[in-house]
């Protein structure tokens, strides 16, 4: 039915479009996977490592570079897109026909989380044969631990579309927040690596929660409670921001 | 029954009315005009027809049915244009019409419209690559493609070059010709003279005169319009004196008069009885121009 919240129409052209921004390609896509490839190929990298408890940094960086995608997708390429649909009138227009604009904020979120996706089992991939990196050992509490990573990901970029009234606007502080999110990810220092204080404040944010649930089972273990409560909690208080403050015009 | 009718309808923006009491019908198969200055309350008339904004109070029907609360069933009978509004970059032309005809129950065939509107050669080409004739015949199709029985056009024209003017004048009365009723937003006298049945002039969130062209033109105070270089000069007070003037110019010899048949009549008698000869003598029908001018002046 056209009320629903998903249409096909508009979900396959908003697939199709974003096939075509070789810039969301590169970035969501292939960068992670490429990060890793780098990290894993400095020598040292691939040595086991006493601090991290036997594990090689770059058995650490394969959840840092998997975060990294879903940043990418959420924060970076879909804020700027969606407020340019804004500012260009194509919510608006999509308003007179019997179809919902919000047929296409859906399709926006779904095409970016499934980007999100792909190049995290990517990532994984290239992980595993390039530098025989163990595939999760939890593969349900990864995927759950993922999935929920996704969600709040791209609520997280949904709020920022919400809020910016510009592109320029979507892109800045998209940008603003992407260097902390990179930061509680882990991208400069492993989450477990860090001082404990600091540790424990990152882990409180989504992808500081992300990290440690997805290194818990990749690890063989269950993914704590305590960190995919945190990553609910956050994905709930998001998305229902978003859907608050949403602007259709 | 009415394809649009407006009752009263009432939209302020921060405690500024945009529309103030504004009351119309649109009736099957004509093109209704809505014209007035910028900032009249046009679009935002429009916009409450086409169900984007929720009037404050007042009645809008379209097809008898309220645009808000059924919105669904009047997007299916409404196509509409609006002012500014873009699509995605990247999409073709051919995707967009799939696109907004998969919106639809029975859209219409997208491979004859685009022919019928110039736009087969541009299927592959993408949105933000087509001119800006080629932008509006697109916003047009796809405003065709539900098969509406009422298309809003909201400022189609601004911006083209006067040569896809006229080619989108001539669309317009295609789409009529089709059975499709038209109501066209337009600050252009010239376009609202020659496409539309009846015109609504809106001035300052109310309508200031509703009637056809050449009735809003007959309306209007200096409806004729004399002009001549008599053989020797006359005398102003007599000009002065001629039944219905409403305006009178000399300069250089030349005399304009404005003002009804009537005053038409009047001069050439005049003339007739002084023995003068009036050299390239001009009697012109006022334009809507002058009509406009003088309705939204007039509510000042």
């Amino acid at each position: 039915m056209s009320t629903a919240l998903i249409n096909p129409a508009v979900l396959r052209s908003e697939f199709r479009l974003f096939r075509r921004e070789p810039g969301s390609l590169f970035w969501v896509l292939l960068f992670p996977a490429l990060l890793l490839g780098i990290l894993g190929s400095v020598p040292s990298f691939r040595e086991a490592q006493d601090g991290l408890g036997g594990l090689r940094i770059v058995d650490v960086y394969v959840p840092v570079c998997v975060l990294v995608a879903l940043i990418m997708a959420g924060v970076q390429a879909m804020p700027p897109t969606l407020t340019g649909y804004r500012e260009n009138g194509i919510l608006r227009r999509l308003s007179t026909t019997p179809v919902r604009p919000s047929a296409l904020l859906a399709a926006q979120m779904l095409v970016n989380g499934v980007a999100a996706l792909a190049s995290a089992l990517l990532t994984l991939v290239v992980g595993r044969l390039a530098y025989d990196v163990r595939l999760p050992e939890q593969p349900v509490g990864y995927l759950l631990a993922l999935f929920l990573a996704v969600l709040a990901a791209i609520s997280l970029g949904a709020v920022i579309s919400a809020r910016a009234r510009t592109t320029k606007i979507a892109t800045a502080i998209g940008t603003a927040v992407f260097f902390p999110m990179m930061f509680c990810a882990g991208v400069w220092v492993p989450v477990q690596a860090m001082p404990d204080l600091l540790g424990r404040i990152v882990q409180c944010t989504p992808f500081g929660a992300a990290a440690r649930a997805l290194d818990q089972a990749a690890a063989g273990d269950w993914p704590s409670w305590g960190h995919v409560a945190v990553l609910a909690a956050w994905t709930a208080v998001l998305s229902a921001s978003a859907a608050r403050w949403f602007r259709w015009e | 029954m009415s394809v649009i009718e407006v009752t009263d309808l009432r939209k302020a923006y921060a405690g500024r009315p945009a529309v103030d009491g504004v009351s119309f019908a649109v009736e099957e198969g004509e093109i209704f005009g809505v014209l007035g200055p910028n900032g009249a309350g046009k679009t935002t008339t429009v916009e409450c027809v086409e169900g984007l904004r929720v009037p404050d109070s007042g009645r809008v029907r379209v097809t008898g049915l309220d645009p808000v609360a059924d919105h669904e069933r009047v997007a299916q009978v409404l196509g509409a244009q609006l002012q500014e509004s873009r699509l995605q970059p990247k999409l073709t032309v051919r995707e967009a019409l799939e696109l907004y005809a998969a919106f639809y129950p029975r859209p219409v065939d997208w491979r004859p419209l685009a022919e019928r509107l110039g736009l087969q050669e541009k299927l592959t080409t993408r949105f933000a690559k087509l001119s800006g004739g080629q932008k509006q015949r697109l916003f047009i199709a796809l405003a065709l493609i539900g098969d509406p029985r009422v298309v809003v056009l909201d400022e189609l024209t601004t911006g083209l070059d006067p040569r896809a003017r006229r080619d989108t004048w001539e669309l317009i009365e295609d789409i009529r010709a089709n059975g499709v009723t038209v109501l066209l937003v337009t600050h252009f006298m010239e376009e609202a003279q020659r496409l539309c049945d009846r015109i609504a002039v809106i001035d300052k969130g109310r309508v200031a005169a509703l009637d056809t062209p050449s009735g809003l033109i007959r309306r209007s105070a200096g409806a004729t319009v004399i002009s001549f270089t008599p053989s020797t000069p006359l005398d102003d007070h007599e000009l002065n004196t001629l039944p219905a003037l409403v305006a009178l110019e000399n300069k250089d010899g030349r005399i304009t008069l404005s003002g009804t048949d009537d005053t038409v009549n009047a001069v050439l008698s005049l003339l007739a009885r002084h023995h003068i000869t009036a050299h390239q003598l001009r009697v012109t029908d006022a334009t809507l121009d002058d009509a406009f001018l003088d309705l939204t002046e007039a509510s000042a």
